[in-house]
């Protein structure tokens, strides 16, 4: 068991170092623009934006994740089979119940989500729960809680929110240098403009950097010791290689699949197939196939 | 001279963190017994419903009803006690009376149609996978407080602080039991 807690170690230092890497880059860009216009105003505007994101990224991130994976609350009274499930299975881990969530997508997946145990979702599609039978079901279940027992959530949340805003603040720099200059007042000469077009080709840089970033945070290694901790809680490892190995065979695409949650999913939601061009900047999942081995050798 | 106090420290500090290490496992092991406890109440609290229900239909079963009865309260007094061996025991007793109650109930076709009947044995056999559940938990933190006993050189600080084994709880399993895994890391 030491393993797990040390990797829980290592989780909360990456967060911390995430959300500082985060507040220092953001700070010094504003830093950047007040030197620039020569207004000490915006290092302000810069530092008070970087806490709110920090914050709303601690806070709401769990809840922006459900919000862009459409999921929705389940009660005990409509699913008593999963509920009791998870139930069971958070004892065995010896975790707080999650919530539970579920997702109207015919591709199958899961994932979880939160800022700490108190605070965990795990959320599976109605895929999922129509394809896979109780002990495959059972081992999905349990890897989900692995990744919550064993601190991912809250970096792989985090993630969501901060690689998201950065390429939101590139495409923002990116439309204001080229569609921008044409208006109005042109007092503010060429320089500006050079800064801007500097300034956002950083930020377009930067995004795939950060993607990057996410593939060494949420690396691969995670996802094995998920799936190992979860069979450890099921002491059932057929169960969830049997799952790996349906989902892998469907293959399909999620409705709502998206590039800054992709790495929190338990199959990429761009589907099993989606290893060409872009989509693999963000394999942060070992193939199916990989996974299912190690598994079947425990 | 430094090289010596360089050593003390390093003793000083492995102290510190093995005697934490023992009072976390120590807690965590009680923990995870008061989850055991609060399932068995649950189950406690089920079996006098789950009587008045089946002796609606049955009411001429007394043996049956008695044996139940007996073996609940012979729990609870176990469970009392916080002796895990001991409340193993009087559960899988429990346990047996209830499967002798379920039994008879099957040569009752209304018995076996009504909705509280029914909902009743549903609960009863969810709060039992939840004592297994929690069993595993319980036995985990146990078998690790174990090793850490026993094994040098923490076991030093155990003698010298008393920390005890504790005793694994052990349920029969019910027959749809899954072979034990190991796992590498």
């Amino acid at each position: 068991m030491a393993t797990l807690y040390s990797h829980q170690d290592k989780n909360m230092r990456k967060t911390w170092v995430l959300m500082t890497l985060f507040f220092v880059v953001i700070i010094g860009i504003g830093w950047g623009f007040s030197l620039i216009y020569n207004a000490p105003e915006i290092i302000v505007i810069a530092i008070s934006f970087s806490v709110i994101m920090n914050v709303v990224a601690y806070w709401y991130s769990d809840k922006i994740v459900l919000k862009m994976s459409g999921a929705r609350p389940v009660t005990r009274e409509e699913n008593r089979e999963l509920y009791t499930m998870v139930e069971n299975l958070a004892i065995t881990a010896g975790l707080p119940l999650p919530k539970i969530y579920i997702i109207h997508d015919q591709s199958p997946n899961a994932f979880a989500t939160g800022r700490n145990k108190e605070h965990a979702v795990v959320a599976v599609t109605t895929g999922l729960l129509s394809m896979l039978d109780k002990n495959e079901l059972e081992g999905v279940i349990a890897h989900e809680l692995s990744h919550i027992g064993n601190r991912d959530i809250l970096i792989s949340t985090i993630v969501v929110v901060l690689v998201g805003f950065i390429t939101l603040l590139s495409d923002f720099f990116l439309r204001m240098t080229l569609f921008g200059g044409g208006r109005g007042d042109n007092r503010g000469d060429g320089r500006i403009q050079f800064i801007m077009i500097v300034a956002g080709l950083a930020l377009a840089i930067l995004a795939p950097i950060v993607a990057t970033l996410i593939q060494l945070a949420i690396s691969r290694k995670r996802e094995f010791l998920a799936d190992a901790s979860g069979a450890l809680l099921t002491r059932y490892p057929e169960g969830l290689a049997s799952a790996l190995e349906k989902i892998a065979a469907h293959g399909g695409r999620m409705k709502k699949a998206n590039h800054a949650t992709a790495h929190l999913f338990i199959s990429n939601p761009f589907g099993a197939r989606a290893k060409k061009g872009f989509n693999r900047l963000f394999l942060t999942h070992p193939p199916a196939e990989e996974r299912i081995k190690a598994l079947r050798n425990l | 001279m430094t090289i010596l106090i360089i050593i003390l420290a390093v003793i000083v500090f492995w102290f510190v963190l093995a005697y934490n290490g023992f009072i976390r496992l120590r807690t965590r092991s009680n923990e995870a017994w008061a989850d055991i406890d609060v399932q068995l109440k649950r189950r406690y609290d089920l079996i006098p419903n789950l009587i008045t229900t089946v002796q609606g239909y049955a009411a001429h079963e007394k043996e049956v009803f008695t044996r139940v009865t007996e073996a609940r309260s012979q729990a609870m007094q176990a469970e009392a006690t916080g002796d895990p061996a001991a409340t193993g025991r009087a559960e899988n007793m429990l346990s047996g009376a209830l499967k002798s109650l379920f039994a008879v109930s099957e040569a009752y076709p209304d018995l076996k149609a009504n909705q509280n009947f029914l909902e009743l044995q549903q609960e009863l056999s969810d709060t039992e996978n939840k004592i297994q559940a929690a069993r595993r938990f319980y036995n985990g933190n146990v078998r690790d407080l174990n090793i850490k006993v026993q094994s040098f050189p923490s076991n030093l600080i155990a003698n010298w602080f008393k920390f005890t084994k504790k005793e694994f709880f052990e349920l029969e399993e019910d027959s749809a039991a899954k072979d034990p895994v190991k796992v590498n890391f």
